[in-house]
């Protein structure tokens, strides 16, 4: 599926671009996007440092732990094959927590720990999305958001006589996204079950 | 709303507080774990970046080549009969893409057609409803090394194109 998306992205824009008559586009954009690429994981070193480091100490006291088990209803409905205190939920609750609240430094983090505790649970291949994985990424796109912060601050920058008017019609849209998130995942698991994917 | 930004403010505080103080109550060797803990944030990070690059790369050459824009032209007709604005459409096909980019066009429109139009804050709702998914998953994925994303792609860009046709729907009801 990635591959057939990433293949087309780039023959498409190739073959546009020299009909265009602007080829020479081709090459800067695919070098300043790698530049952008690394750039933004090159930033990411001192976010991941910070919050991993702050984790450990977490994980250690056993504080991931009591969340895991706070939150336990919730989280064994949606990941019915993740052990119900394993540490992956406690990171997953973290990540989805700041993404609610806006908090993009944090989230980040937080939702590469999972995925890594997650990786760790995986029973297929390493290289192979687990059901787990994929839920928790349907969660993290579609997540509601209370404070569209950015959103705000430019609205607030440009003038507007009420910036935050549009926090309602946000909230009501991703909680649509959100519904629509958990139900497809529910359904597509069993379609795409991993025998069959094979 | 204030009770919920100021929680979004105290939250990363309170937690470092919280947790420091907790474990080292709890006789944890707080700097040692926290070292332990920061020495993998470097491996995490340097193993997303062939990951990044692939997409980046890609989502690069689809822009500057013409091709999004090609793509919008065709798919405007279509739109326009469910009463989405031509104007939002190149919103929604980068919103997925490219979370720099999209947040570049959602600031043009508000410049251009002002915050308070209709445009302004459809564009305003849809820039907080929608995320960007092909970023997230290479990002999630790549940091684990996995380059078999199964359904995740479909399920996250059926909750995108809810969240766009909510956005647009509730404007309509809303601020119209």
């Amino acid at each position: 599926m990635v591959n057939l998306i990433w293949v087309s992205m780039l023959i498409i824009g190739i073959t546009v671009a020299a009909i265009n008559g602007n080829i020479e586009v081709v090459t800067t954009a695919a070098l300043s996007g790698a530049q952008t690429a690394v750039d933004f994981a090159l930033g990411l070193i001192a976010i991941m440092a910070f919050w991993l480091g702050i984790m450990k100490v977490a994980e250690e006291a056993g504080v991931i732990r009591l969340i895991s088990r706070l939150v336990k209803p919730l989280t064994s409905f949606l990941f019915p094959s993740v052990p119900k205190d394993h540490p992956a939920m406690g990171a997953i609750i973290m990540n989805l927590s700041a993404n609610v609240l806006g908090l993009g430094n944090a989230a980040t983090p937080m939702g590469l720990i999972a995925m890594k505790e997650l990786q760790k649970l995986n029973r297929y291949s390493p290289n192979t999305a687990s059901d787990a994985m994929c839920t928790f990424l349907a969660l993290n796109t579609s997540c509601i958001t209370l404070i569209p912060a950015t959103i705000i601050g430019i609205r607030i920058k440009t003038g507007s006589a009420n910036p935050t008017e549009i926090v309602g019609t946000t909230i009501f849209a991703t909680a649509c996204s959100m519904i629509v998130a958990i139900l497809a995942d529910r359904i597509l698991r069993r379609v795409f079950s991993y025998r069959r994917w094979r | 709303m204030s009770i919920v930004a100021l929680v979004a403010k105290w939250a990363i505080p309170v937690i470092l507080f919280t947790v420091t103080l907790y474990a080292f109550i709890r006789r944890v060797n707080v700097y040692e774990a926290f070292i332990e803990g920061a020495h993998e944030g470097f491996g995490t990070a340097i193993k997303t970046i062939p990951f990044l690059v692939a997409m980046f790369v890609a989502i690069s050459v689809f822009r500057a080549s013409g091709a999004m824009e090609l793509f919008t032209k065709l798919i405007s007709p279509v739109t326009s009969l469910f009463g989405i604005p031509a104007e939002v459409i190149p919103l929604g096909i980068m919103r997925p893409l490219s979370g720099g980019g999209a947040l570049g066009i959602t600031a043009e429109l508000i410049k251009t057609f002002g915050p308070d139009s209709f445009i302004g804050r459809l564009a305003s709702t849809l820039q907080g409803s929608t995320d960007t998914t092909f970023f997230v998953l290479t990002l999630y994925f790549g940091s684990v090394g996995v380059t078999r994303y199964r359904y995740s792609v479909i399920s996250g860009l059926s909750a995108d194109i809810t969240g766009f046709i909510a956005s647009v729907i509730v404007c309509n009801i809303v601020f119209r």
